[in-house]
């Protein structure tokens, strides 16, 4: 490493590291102090939490509920991607599809993934199914909607090159429209994949036997381990950035960038 | 027909109204313009007097309400690579490398020898090193460069540049002026160029149209009879350049 390369680091480790990393064990020994002069029997300190963390890894039962979690996650994202794309493409592009759909949308868009679970209940039965099909809901109506608004958005001048060169058809679509809208595309996955982990967190509270919201419900119900509760939020709030920051990895491929730079 | 032979673009009595909140706004007002092969035509006008929409008629990307668009002597009803637009704000896709946006533009045939076209024209306009460069990491003068290889690389008998350098710093519109003249001289294309700038018109140009305030018609033609490369400071460009502007009502 050269020298200049050394103190860019070490720049970027006083700008961006440095200062979080203070306020937040500034926070944890508020809680640490505030318990000393305070104690409760029920309260955990930050070592309550750290040994909690540990007990969970050693059995290793954390990783079957992040493992759960994330496998709910990824199901439901997957499949409001797979309907939302293309149904969002459909009505960018028709405006007759877009008359008829879009107002439905937009009711159904401001209502509460959480309000859907009697109906997940009702329909699926307690099962790994509703906390899926919860997470489908939360994600496909923002992600249509946001398609479309995409497609609508594009800018007239590049549709018109391409008619200008007679390419027309799927050959514009592939190489014109999608690679226009993409970046929006992307930057509305990265809010739906962080509203997905908020709620599959909420959706597992219903009774089930896995994942991360289950080990919340279950910790306090069974005999309330408060440590296990706040070592779960913490580790839902560290896998929520961590999903965050794969999804901006995709904000930097070379096809995309045109958008978010400038 | 053999007068119509010479006539590459022939537009007559062509009306054009929108539609705005104040009613109707008529901005081509029965507008005759011809081109002959080979010929270079800027227009110049007052802003606001419709030149976009000239072009854009001429083109084929708006329809006229009434009168008719010939391209060798035929009706034109929509927009074709014969003719290929540069605009102000530019067309070069984002998503593309440089070679991608000519790859593009080519679209049909066989991919080698695209692949060597398209490097002819990359080479021709002076970005070779840049192919897989994407448009974002390019200046602005090197960017238009892209849009004109792009176009040319179809080898359209028409070039409509609708103010293709106006969005550029002064000395870099210099020198595309004199980089388009290079270009054009290795090919010979028709063009039609609007601009609100008498000098690159000037420079540029065999024949200058002075259109109208609207509802718009040509007003005055005028010949630009020197010989290239023009020295804008002699004393006979400089009358033009007067006479000109005086009809614009400068």
């Amino acid at each position: 490493m050269t020298t200049s390369a050394a103190k860019r680091w070490q720049r970027l480790l006083l700008r961006k590291v440095v200062p979080p990393v203070i306020l937040i064990s500034v926070l944890i020994a508020i809680w640490w102090v505030w318990l000393a002069y305070h104690p409760s029997p029920i309260f955990p300190t930050p070592g309550d939490v750290v040994r909690g963390t540990a007990e969970l890894v050693k059995d290793g039962t954390i990783w079957d509920h992040i493992g759960a979690s994330l496998a709910r996650v990824s199901l439901g994202f997957s499949l409001a991607l797979v309907v939302a794309i293309p149904l969002g493409l459909w009505m960018g592009l028709y405006e007759v599809v877009d008359a008829t759909l879009n107002p439905l949308f937009q009711i159904m868009r401001p209502i509460s993934p959480i309000a859907w679970i009697p109906i997940a209940i009702l329909l699926l039965g307690v099962s790994n199914a509703s906390p899926i099909f919860i997470i489908f809901i939360a994600t496909v109506f923002p992600m249509i909607v946001q398609t479309a608004a995409a497609v609508h958005t594009i800018e007239p001048r590049y549709l018109r090159a391409a008619a200008n060169f007679g390419v027309s058809g799927p050959r514009v679509l592939v190489h014109v429209i999608i690679p226009a809208i993409l970046p929006q595309v992307i930057v509305g996955m990265r809010i739906s994949l962080g509203v997905s982990w908020l709620v599959v967190v909420a959706a597992e509270m219903i009774a089930l036997r896995s994942g991360l919201g289950f080990l919340i419900i279950d910790s306090r119900n069974a005999g309330n381990r408060y440590d296990l509760v706040i070592a779960a939020m913490i580790i839902i709030g560290l896998i929520g950035l961590l999903l965050d920051g794969l999804m901006r990895l995709l904000e930097r491929l070379k096809s995309v960038r045109w958008r978010y730079v400038k | 027909m053999t007068k119509n032979a010479t006539e590459k673009i022939s537009l007559r009595g062509v009306k054009k109204s929108f539609i705005t909140d104040d009613g109707p706004l008529e901005v081509l007002g029965g507008l005759d313009l011809t081109v002959a092969t080979g010929q270079f035509v800027a227009i110049v006008g007052p802003s606001g007097a419709g030149k976009t929409t000239l072009i854009n008629v001429a083109c084929g990307f708006t329809l006229p309400d009434a009168g008719s668009v010939l391209i060798d002597g035929v009706p034109r009803h929509g927009p074709s690579r014969k003719g290929i637009l540069i605009s102000q704000q530019g067309s070069v896709f984002p998503w593309m490398t440089v070679r991608e946006n000519l790859l593009f533009a080519l679209d049909r045939g066989a991919k080698a020898k695209n692949i060597e076209l398209a490097q002819r024209y990359i080479d021709l306009v002076k970005l070779q090193g840049f192919e897989n460069s994407y448009p974002h990491e390019l200046s602005g003068g090197m960017l238009k460069r892209v849009e004109i290889a792009r176009a040319l690389v179809l080898k359209p008998e028409i070039l409509y540049m609708d103010e293709p350098f106006s969005a550029l710093d002064a000395l870099m519109r210099l020198r595309m002026r004199t980089e388009l003249l290079r270009i054009l001289e290795e090919e010979h294309h028709t063009v039609l160029l609007i601009t609100h700038d008498v000098e690159e018109a000037i420079h540029l140009a065999d024949q200058i149209v002075v259109m109208s305030p609207r509802p718009a018609v040509i007003q005055a033609t005028f010949a630009v009879p020197f010989p290239h490369p023009r020295q804008l400071s002699m004393p006979e460009v400089q009358q033009l350049k007067e006479s000109i502007l005086r009809e614009l009502g400068m």
